[in-house]
């Protein structure tokens, strides 16, 4: 195995594989604070599984998975990525200076997922506890059965937002295409001006808390209800 | 999954990189689909009656000096063949219609794979990076091309089920993705007098477009009646001789994403196809929302 002697990691000459093995075995209790991946060029798969607090900065556009269920790491992607981002992230933040395909941070449990640019389709699908905040909008179906966390949306929302939802709960700045099955829009309360606020001061976004709706479940598919003859 | 490319080259000057830029882009999709793969690729075969034939013969070493003599002979037209392994290419003012009835008559094991003034189709099984080698696709020089790397799910693997599927003169269309009811979208065809040549579900959806159009409507109006019509998931990627036109469906399940320079409009399932490209870096990125069409033209 090619061995890597610095933290800089350029994917045109060592695989995702060897990458991957890189932040996940050699940079123990030597870790160096920072590392970072050269020509990622649409490849899937990088940086997956990290359970170690360095940051990682990506320069360019990443493919699928990218950040897959890291634990502690801060990754910085300096460009796009594919599908599922961050998937099943447990902790730690994930950074995306350009726009994110779809399913981004889908069931992430925790840590924090931002999007500078937008997020396509079933962003936030399966949300477990984690937190999404998206710079510019979200495509349909996102937040879909989502359990247990945020998605803070600075643009529109598109069509069947937060079918099925719940108890993730959705903040929206912009307009909403339509919300899905069961996903209300209810009044902002204190609480939820200082969860946005607080989110969006992580993510330097200054946009007033105040400019955004709430979305959450109406709870009415949370019981099998016999008399409802199948049509929800 | 399945692989769908598409480039588009603007400036004259360039298009002889063509096959260079799309190879690669190929090659790298033949992950998504490797068990067949084709191009189609646009470029006038010149002024007047011309017309370029893309032929297709499944026997191995077929003696395709023998079709070109006898075409000679027996049609009333001029025509030139020149042949690539298993492909021909026929250029002759021969009406369409003429050689077809022609070819099922002396070379029924012959197929017209497509038909145009500008359009040329090779397609084949195999894996998309010996496909490329095998008929020197990084050679080609054209203004706009689309491609296809095939993983089957719905129809069997053979160079007829490979795509591109054409209908018609200079239309082709490839498709990542899956529908629900090209039997039933077939049968209503059918009865309006239009021929399948095999059971994918793709065909039914280029046949569909390509009848729509010869009904007099848009290729984007028969696009929107498609999205009617088409029940299922599906990346389109088609082309005309003057345009590439990209749509997704309603869930957009099927994966697209497109670069645009000054140079090129390149359009892939993934990323990862269009890294090697030219300016890339600097390129316009973007992803196709549901539903919406998008048209280049030349």
């Amino acid at each position: 195995m090619e061995s890597i002697a610095s933290a800089s990691v350029d994917l045109r000459k060592l695989s995702v594989r060897r990458l991957n093995h890189y932040l996940h075995h050699e940079i123990g209790d030597q870790a160096p604070s920072r590392v970072e991946i050269l020509n990622p060029n649409g490849l899937h798969n990088i940086a997956v599984g990290m359970d170690a607090p360095v940051r990682v900065d990506v320069r360019g556009h990443a493919g699928y998975f990218l950040g897959g269920m890291n634990r502690q790491a801060r990754i910085v992607v300096h460009g796009n990525v594919g599908w599922s981002v961050a998937e099943n992230m447990m902790s730690g933040e994930v950074r995306v200076k350009g726009f994110a395909s779809q399913c981004a941070g889908a069931s992430a449990h925790g840590g924090l997922l931002f999007i500078e640019g937008s997020a396509s389709s079933r962003c936030g699908i399966s949300l477990k506890g984690g937190d999404i905040v998206v710079g510019g909008h979200v495509g349909h179906m996102s937040a879909f059965m989502a359990q247990a966390g945020h998605l803070v949306v600075c643009g529109d929302a598109g069509a069947g937002l937060g079918d099925s939802l719940y108890e993730a709960v959705i903040y929206v700045r912009g307009k909403i295409h339509s919300l899905g099955a069961d996903a209300r829009e209810e009044p902002m309360a204190e609480g939820d001006y200082d969860r946005v606020g607080h989110l969006l001061s992580r993510t330097g976004l200054d946009w007033s808390p105040r400019e955004f709706k709430r979305v959450a479940s109406a709870k009415t598919l949370y019981h099998w209800n016999v008399d409802a003859d199948q049509e929800y | 999954m399945c692989g769908i490319i598409g480039l588009l080259i603007k400036p004259e000057s360039k298009r002889s990189q063509l096959g260079e830029w799309v190879t690669p882009m190929m090659d790298c999709m033949g992950d998504r689909g490797p068990d067949s793969a084709g191009l189609a690729v646009f470029s006038p075969v010149g002024d007047g009656p011309l017309r370029r034939f893309s032929l297709f013969c499944g026997r191995p070493g077929f003696d395709w000096t023998e079709l070109g003599q006898a075409f000679e002979r027996d049609a009333a037209s001029e025509g030139h063949l020149s042949a690539i392994e298993n492909h021909g290419r026929l250029v002759s003012p021969i009406a369409p219609e003429s050689l077809e009835k022609w070819l099922a008559r002396e070379f029924p094991s012959v197929h017209l794979l497509s038909t145009g003034r500008s359009i040329e189709v090779y397609k084949d099984q195999g894996h998309p990076a010996e496909i490329a080698e095998r008929y020197g696709f990084a050679g080609l020089a054209a203004s706009h091309c689309v491609g296809h790397t095939r993983m089957a799910t719905e129809s069997a693997v053979s160079p007829a089920h490979a795509h591109p599927f054409t209908a018609g003169e200079d239309f082709c269309l490839v498709h990542n993705g899956s529908l629900s009811n090209p039997w039933s979208l077939r049968r209503r065809l059918e009865k309006r007098g239009v021929d399948f040549e095999t059971d994918n579900d793709t065909e039914a959806a280029c046949r569909f477009l390509e009848w729509r159009m010869r009904e007099g409507e848009s290729l984007e109006d028969a696009l929107q009646a498609a999205f009617i019509e088409l029940d299922g998931f599906y990346t389109l990627l088609m082309a005309t001789a003057e345009k590439l036109v990209l749509v997704r469906d309603a869930f957009a399940c099927k994966p697209a994403v497109v670069a645009e320079t000054e140079d090129y409009v390149a359009v892939s399932s993934e990323f990862r196809s269009l890294a090697h490209l030219p300016g890339i870096r600097s390129a316009e990125l973007f992803e196709p929302v549901p539903e919406e069409i998008y048209s280049w033209s030349l």
